[in-house]
């Protein structure tokens, strides 16, 4: 079967720190509705290829597009209509600590949207219900949990219907608990609002839970993709290695 | 395209409700709503849905439920499944904290202050102590943390004291100058900015700029170490906070302040002098003899000594916000800005003290 469009797409993607080469000759595709994976040992690049994704960072040469649509060099203005589509959770949530979480989540919808405040407040609601933190709407960064703070981020991105979600490093310093109930949570919204999601992780439990597709990250350039069953079985050694100790580099 | 009408006693809703459409709708519902009575809603035509079109849809249900009874055309699986996915109507009412009366947030003002000012006198305490300790017991200190200390919180702020006590010194001359001169007595000049430089305006304008800097930069630093427990961490290592990281810092400013405030004098008689030696034609000789003439030592000694007890009034207050700090990084901030705010007031007050005092 033929597959559909990417949603994303890289190029010979390369990311330079000054003179130094972080990622490079980086070319996949993210298929809409999947969860894509991009794991990879510690200081492997990951991050760095997600924030070329986003660009936080602009790429030194290569391609990246957005539902066909080449966004390198491409003005703010027009990548502002990009960004409203796609929502991105930080590692550590990234929450603005000087307002509530209901305000948190509210910034997108008052800023992008010209919805009545009674809409908007439902619509908060309905998104910190989403990732089961009602309760706390009244409450300040500063007061909830890391786990909660990462939810609060979540609902956050949620805020505007995206159709990509973005999630750094999301089960980072969280219990296996916690962690287990957040890429619960994960799957439930892939499954209800059918979103493309891609996790940059090296969280073994995450990766077995979460994955329909993985990006190997190693050497400064994508090892392999594919399946999660081809990567286990794909016989290279710097994979097999990640996956039998459960670390790598 | 969304569309609304209404047909009879039915409202029909179609095409895409998003949270781009949903403000349009709500402008032609609101039209459509006035001519009409409706009773029934038809959901059937609608493609397209998010999050803004289920809050639209809710409240529009919400709405017509309490005009009378409504019978509902239901939308495609599709669509259900959207409505389901972001239904807040069986949500529970989470209750906004409740906001505090005048008189309560006036009462709390005074609770916070009294509380404030008593954790500040315990810490004065706690730097009084270790500071005496530690003159005699070293090994406990960091290696260079007082020549370092002098540095970051005295020579570096030599520049910016400097600046300001000249251009002072200026400005207060040459303001000065002119009304002296019409009335003969150019020569006083001299004496005035001596008397006023030392007196006053040298310890107070340095306390408030190495308040500004250097308080700020002890608040922001030891809050820094608190929301990073890096103060659990020395506490953890059987270190004292306070002498660890206060006591260098009030022994460095203790030593620095004085010196600062003499530089501060001396430039600011120096821009004095361009006037009264430029302008008003006063000879460099008169000029020093007139200036020393009008002081006395116990000036310098009060000078001195308020200069000093400027310097601990910045530590601890620096230190002591720093210490109470909460709320993350926004909380150093805020540290950061009420430490400048409060050492700036208890310096003019102990200065109001000790003017009164050594009138």
């Amino acid at each position: 079967m033929k597959n559909p469009e990417p949603v994303i797409s890289l190029r010979n993607l390369e990311a330079r720190y000054g003179e130094v080469s972080i990622i490079k000759d980086i070319n996949l595709d993210i298929l809409p509705g999947e969860i894509s994976i991009i794991l990879g040992g510690s200081g492997s690049g990951k991050t760095t290829l997600l924030k070329n994704i986003l660009r936080l960072e602009e790429p030194w040469s290569g391609s990246v597009k957005y539902w066909g649509e080449e966004v390198v060099g491409m003005d703010e203005l027009r990548f502002e209509d990009i960004l409203r589509k796609i929502g991105v959770v930080f590692q550590g949530g990234a929450l603005l600590n000087s307002i509530s979480v209901f305000e948190n989540v509210a910034i997108p919808l008052e800023q992008h949207t010209h919805l009545s405040p009674s809409a908007i407040e439902r619509m908060v609601r309905v998104k910190l219900n989403l990732v089961r933190l009602a309760y706390a709407m009244y409450q300040f960064p500063a007061e909830l949990s890391g786990g909660m703070k990462k939810r609060v981020a979540l609902a956050r991105a949620l805020a505007l219907d995206p159709q990509i979600l973005f999630c750094d490093e999301p089960t980072a310093g969280l219990d296996p608990l916690t962690a287990a109930a957040l890429d619960d949570l994960l799957l439930d919204l892939r499954a209800k609002l059918k979103m493309t999601i891609v996790v940059v992780t090296h969280d073994l439990a995450s990766i077995h839970r979460l994955a329909d597709r993985v990006f190997f990250i190693d050497g400064q350039s994508l090892l392999f993709s594919g399946t999660l069953g081809e990567a286990k079985a794909s016989g290279i050694p710097a994979i097999e290695t990640f996956f039998r100790s459960g670390r790598y580099g | 395209m969304p569309q609304i009408s209404a047909v009879g006693n039915t409202l029909v809703l179609a095409g895409e409700i998003t949270a781009a459409t949903v403000p349009r709708l709500q402008k032609e519902l609101s039209h459509v709503l006035r001519q009409k009575k409706v009773s029934h809603l038809d959901a059937s035509g609608i493609a397209r849905m998010d999050s803004a079109g289920v809050a639209f849809w809710e409240e529009l249900v919400l709405k017509l439920s309490k005009r009378g009874p409504l019978t509902i055309q239901p939308a495609s699986e599709e669509i259900r499944g959207v409505l389901d996915s972001f239904r807040s109507l069986d949500l529970e009412d989470v209750p906004r904290p409740r906001e505090p009366g005048w008189l309560e947030r006036i009462g709390g003002s005074v609770v916070d202050f009294w509380s404030s000012f008593k954790d500040s006198l315990y810490l004065a305490s706690d730097v009084f102590y270790w500071s005496i300790v530690g003159i005699w017991d070293r090994h406990a200190a960091r290696k260079g943390s007082l020549a370092h200390q002098c540095i970051v919180l005295g020579q570096t702020a030599l520049p910016i004291v400097g600046l300001l006590s000249f251009i002072v010194g200026f400005i207060i001359s040459l303001q000065g100058a002119i009304p002296l001169r019409d009335l003969g007595g150019g020569h006083y000049l001299a004496n005035i900015l001596a008397f006023g430089m030392v007196n006053e305006l040298a310890p107070l304008f340095t306390a408030i700029i190495v308040a500004g800097r250097s308080g700020s930069a002890i608040a922001s630093e030891i809050a820094t170490m608190k929301v990073t427990e890096e103060l659990d961490a020395l506490r953890m290592m059987a270190l004292n906070p306070v002498r660890y990281v206060v006591v260098p810092k009030f022994h460095a400013l203790t030593l620095m302040m004085p010196l600062l405030v003499t530089f501060s004098i001396l430039l600011g008689e120096l821009g004095g002098a361009i006037i009264a030696l430029g302008y008003l034609g006063i000879s460099p000789e008169v000029f020093i003899s007139r200036s020393v003439s009008v002081l006395g030592l116990s000036d310098f000694l009060i000078t001195y000594a308020k200069s000093i007890v400027f310097a601990w009034l910045i530590v601890i207050i620096g230190a002591h916000y720093g210490f109470r700090v909460a709320g993350g990084a926004e909380g150093v901030g805020r540290s950061t800005t009420s430490s400048v705010v409060a050492s700036i007031l208890a310096v003019i007050i102990a200065d109001a003290v000790f003017s009164l005092l050594y009138l």
